[in-house]
């Protein structure tokens, strides 16, 4: 009897859905300690004041408070550190201010916080908090990038002289110029990405725990890479070293990116939980949410594409001003540089590339990666300016595209903007893609909808992405402060069963289904008996985490080479045991066999050999069968595909309803089709809501407008269609799996597919382009031919 | 301090609390019943909803005090008592209508209510439709409509008309 396919490629049930199902996950929320204390972060109002005092006395007289802290009270604590830093064109380091734990001397966005109340309960402390008395003195506030390189514009920081962080470059300008000089047409497109708030449904929350008999301290936070949080809290704010701090992320109600970043609240319930010997528990508040975790895009852009006459492009040039907020967040500064520029040839062959980014601060929210980070805010220039090149030129827009694709014989491809691309063929997600969305039967649909008085439009978007990051030699000479590998440690078990310990974090992505069929193809284990463990920094040797969709790229490469390391110890047990050569013994499907002959030992038999050693080749080989890993990746992984969206939009209202949306993406080779899926659809729906729905709002003063679930759009089920997703696979060529990662697909290719179909939806108003949201309003407004809004 | 008398999950409870505690923080806090989550502080999520004398309640627009004499089921008190799931908790598993988890909770006690009170049927627009009070960030709801549409016939114990 043939054992029930488990690896990769089966479509296995989650192993964690039981426990969510059942309501029994273990959210950091869900963590109670013994004599546990609640901490409430008393945050500004103001969006930029000089912080002139706080009167803590009333709130230290409030009933059930035990400690108010400001900024006064940490004294040997370090700012909150960023982990990337970008050179300027003149080759000077960014400008890199201070970031306080608690705001000192000035507050610079709202939501910066100011105080902790710390207290028996946590109504308690929230009432205390509202009894401190803050003395602001408000200064002139700049909340968007276009706002603050104005000459004149309020200063967010005094060693960032007219609010730039960086002012980067990368590419050949003179060879940029020289192709425009002698271009047959040239097309220029001014746009926006509009910025937007994570929102993972879980809000962020810590605990701080302090064990004065060892001195050993545990936090327990919501965080996608625990290892990063120990090594930047302990080493550069709280000089805790490793061997005494202990960073758990339990299950973690989704990250998006917004909790890869050291927040203050954990350095806060870490140190006072020490000072305070009780445990501090810290769970935000959505609205604290909206207001303290780091945000995403923000971009304002410029680009231009050179087309010889026949429609080759020749040359792109880019100009984009980015928010970086208030603050650096941890890779804020790697977002719009390295994860961004570095990806503007798409899936074109264009020959010469330049981009200038220069990053300025803003009193609003930090701005980090936000699910694509860098990536969508690059698709969506270059699909935008595609679209808007084959109008302006009368050229169709899927041969505009065609014509201009990276052969598929053609790789490894070297572009003009750093990076080399392995691997692809985007003609064959091009072609399926158009076929499961009958690009070819759209007419009918157009026709048939304008008989009902709707406005239909389709669209496309071919583009690909760069992620698996990252190999450590290359991002560090690229300003990253931290390595980028991955490590997995295998642990098979005396009678054969098997833990993994990774270095990822799963907060959705379903993990220790994923690697435990992993484990099942490589070893023959069957998928029951693995086990996977993530997110403790005391049972894990180690670990970058999880976000620019690393986890199998990076993560499962370290569990295979780990896996080598069992199979090569297998077989000199083995070879033991059998009394045949080390070279004579093979490993498959679970089995060490003596080649040629029916003489073999399961993985289980070896094991047990290796933990009970009594007839062991001892004297050459160690007992156990526990192996780790570290794997640095040797390149990027590049997914791509084509992402075709149709609307509707109902002329009396302006209302947009995405009525189809196919997604055929190249991620490597899928171990898992069924999670692959739930991936595309989720980051498709992410790139929905930013293309028809979400937008974080300040007014001119930097007050934060969309500060809620009622003012800021989350996509919600009527809001959305089914997702048709497909894959089509070339291979990863330079990791053992062959995979390419999955997790950002969805959001990177969607929103230029709708924003393109709605275009076309339009096309009898001569609209030639849209910035995201396109909102009712917008949209009515343009129907109604009113002063126009966003559309050119 | 109040006292509130309850019964959660087929369980008698006596609790004391404030008048301002909230029914998720009595279920959270009281009762250590922690799969029912809070997402938001706007009524907007329905991370938090529960099914008070058998209709869906995002219990954190409940006063504890209004649930005196309630009966209250929560995502723990599905399963029956032998472990066997509910329908909807199998279709959520069966068809990956959940990734962190997070909003499930809430999503699988409002579909069983959304179900409950559509014995005639439901189409894929009435399902999207009656979520419009539950956010998931994760899954884009395409496979919580499947789900959904999965466990109607389970629970109805006959298959849907044909639309
Ligand atoms: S927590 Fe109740 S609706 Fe969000
Ligand atoms: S599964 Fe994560 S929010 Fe719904």
């Amino acid at each position: 009897m043939n054992a029930p396919f488990e690896g990769i490629g089966a479509s296995m049930k989650r192993k964690e859905d039981l426990r969510f199902i059942s309501g029994h996950g273990h959210y950091v929320d869900d963590i109670n300690r013994p004599g546990q204390l609640y901490a409430y972060i008393k945050r500004s109002d103001r969006a930029h004041a000089e912080l002139r005092g706080i009167d803590t006395a009333a709130a230290k007289a409030s009933a059930g408070v035990v400690a108010v802290y400001t900024s006064a009270d940490l004294t040997g604590i370090g700012g909150l550190p960023c982990g990337w830093q970008i050179h300027n064109k003149d080759g000077s380091p960014m400008a890199e201010p201070a970031h306080p734990v608690l705001a000192s001397g000035k507050v610079r966005h709202v939501g910066d916080p100011v105080a902790v109340v710390i207290a028996e309960t946590k109504q308690q402390a929230k009432d205390a908090a509202e009894k401190l008395v803050v003395d602001y003195k408000d200064l002139p506030a700049v909340a968007t990038v276009t706002d603050a390189v104005k000459p004149g514009a309020a200063q967010v920081h005094e060693g960032a002289a007219g609010n730039v962080c960086y002012d980067w470059e990368i590419g050949d300008k003179g060879a940029v110029d020289a192709a425009f000089a002698k271009a047959a047409k040239t097309v220029k497109l001014d746009l926006t990405n509009n910025r937007l708030i994570p929102n993972a449904m879980e809000p962020r929350a810590a605990i701080g725990e302090y064990d004065p008999t060892t001195g050993e301290h545990t936090l327990y936070t919501t965080s996608q890479n625990p290892h990063v949080i120990r090594l930047l809290m302990g080493a550069f704010v709280l000089q805790i070293p490793e061997h005494k701090l202990r960073v758990v992320a339990p299950d973690v109600g989704g990250g998006f990116g917004s909790k890869i970043y050291h927040y203050a609240e954990e350095a806060i319930v870490t140190w006072a939980s020490g000072k305070l010997a009780q445990p501090v528990k810290w769970a935000a508040e959505r609205n604290e949410s909206f207001m303290s975790d780091a945000h995403g895009r923000d971009h304002v852009s410029t680009a231009e594409l050179a087309l010889a006459a026949d429609g080759t492009f020749l040359a792109l040039r880019v100009k984009t001003l980015c928010n970086m907020g208030a603050y650096l967040s941890t890779f804020a500064p790697a977002v719009p540089t390295y994860l961004y520029a570095t990806l503007l040839a798409g899936v074109y062959k264009t020959p010469a590339i330049y981009a200038e980014v220069k990053a300025v601060f803003t009193n609003t929210v930090p701005v980090d990666a936000y699910r694509g980070a860098g990536r969508p805010e690059a698709s969506f220039l270059l699909e935008r300016l595609v679209d808007v090149a084959a109008r302006d030129t009368g050229m169709d827009r899927v041969e505009i595209r065609r014509k201009n694709f990276i052969p598929k014989d053609a790789f490894p491809y070297q572009t003009p903007v750093a990076l080399q691309y392995d691997s692809g063929d985007y003609v064959s997600t091009l072609d399926a893609a158009m076929k499961h969305a009958d690009w070819a039967g759209f007419p009918a649909r157009r026709a048939a909808a304008k008989a009902k008085g709707k406005l239909r439009g389709i669209g496309m978007s071919t583009y690909l992405e760069a992620c698996g990051i990252a190999p450590s030699k290359v991002v560090g000479s690229l300003g990253a402060r931290a390595g980028l590998y991955e490590v997995a440690n295998i642990r098979v078990h005396p009678t054969g069963s098997v833990t993994v310990f990774t270095g990822t974090h799963s907060h959705g992505q379903g993990h220790e289904t994923t690697m435990a069929q992993l484990v099942s193809d490589q070893l023959g284990v069957p998928f029951s008996q693995v086990e996977v463990v993530h997110g403790d920094t005391s049972k894990i040797p180690f670990g970058m985490g999880t976000y620019g969709s690393r986890s199998l790229a990076v993560g499962g490469s370290a569990m295979v080479k780990a896996m080598d390391k069992i199979i090569t110890k297998g077989r000199k047990i083995a070879a033991h045991l059998l009394e045949a050569a080390v070279e004579d013994v093979e490993f498959k499907d679970g089995k060490f066999t003596v080649a040629g002959t029916d003489r073999s030992k399961t993985l289980s038999e070896i094991a047990l050999t290796a933990y009970v050693p009594h007839n062991y080749p001892i004297e050459e080989l160690e007992p156990g069968l526990d192996e780790t890993a570290f794997y640095d990746p040797k390149n990027f992984t590049y997914p791509g595909g084509c992402h075709v969206c149709e609307v509707e939009i109902d002329a009396e209202t302006g209302v947009v309803s995405v009525v189809n949306f196919t997604a055929v993406d190249d991620v490597g080779r899928v171990v898992n089709p069924m999670i692959v899926e739930g991936q595309v659809q989720g980051g498709v729906a992410q790139g929905i809501g930013q293309a028809l729905l979400e937008n974080a709002v300040y007014d001119q003063d930097g007050q934060l407008l969309s500060g809620s679930f009622m003012d800021y759009t989350m996509p919600r089920a009527d809001n959305l269609p089914n997702i048709k997703v497909g894959t089509e696979t070339t291979l990863c060529t330079h990791n053992p799996l062959g995979v390419k990662g999955c997790g950002e697909v969805g959001a990177i290719g969607s929103p230029p597919a709708v924003i393109n179909a709605v275009v076309d939806a339009l096309s009898d108003y001569g609209v030639r382009h849209l910035d995201m949201p396109a909102s009712p309003q917008k949209i009515w407004s343009i129907i109604q031919g009113a002063p126009r809004m966003a559309a050119e | 301090m109040p006292q509130v008398t309850l019964s959660v999950n087929g369980k008698s409870h006596t609790v004391e609390v404030e008048g301002r505690t909230l029914l998720v923080e009595l279920l959270r806090e009281k009762l250590g019943l922690t799969g029912t989550h809070v997402g938001c502080d706007t009524s907007q999520c329905g991370a938090c909803v529960v099914d008070v004398n058998g209709t869906s309640v995002k219990s954190c627009t409940m006063l504890a005090m209004q649930a005196d004499g309630a009966k209250v089921t929560t995502i723990e008190g599905l399963a029956k008592p032998d472990g066997t799931l509910h329908p909807m908790q199998e279709m959520f598993r069966e068809h990956h209508a959940l990734q962190c988890g997070f909003c499930t909770p809430g999503m699988v006690m409002s579909a069983i209510d959304l179900v409950n009170s559509h014995p005639e049927g439901l189409t894929e627009e009435q399902i999207r439709h009656g979520l419009e009070g539950n956010l998931c960030r994760c899954t884009g709801y395409h496979n919580i409509v499947k789900a959904i549409a999965a466990a109607w016939p389970l629970m109805h114990g006959k298959k849907m008309a044909a639309e």
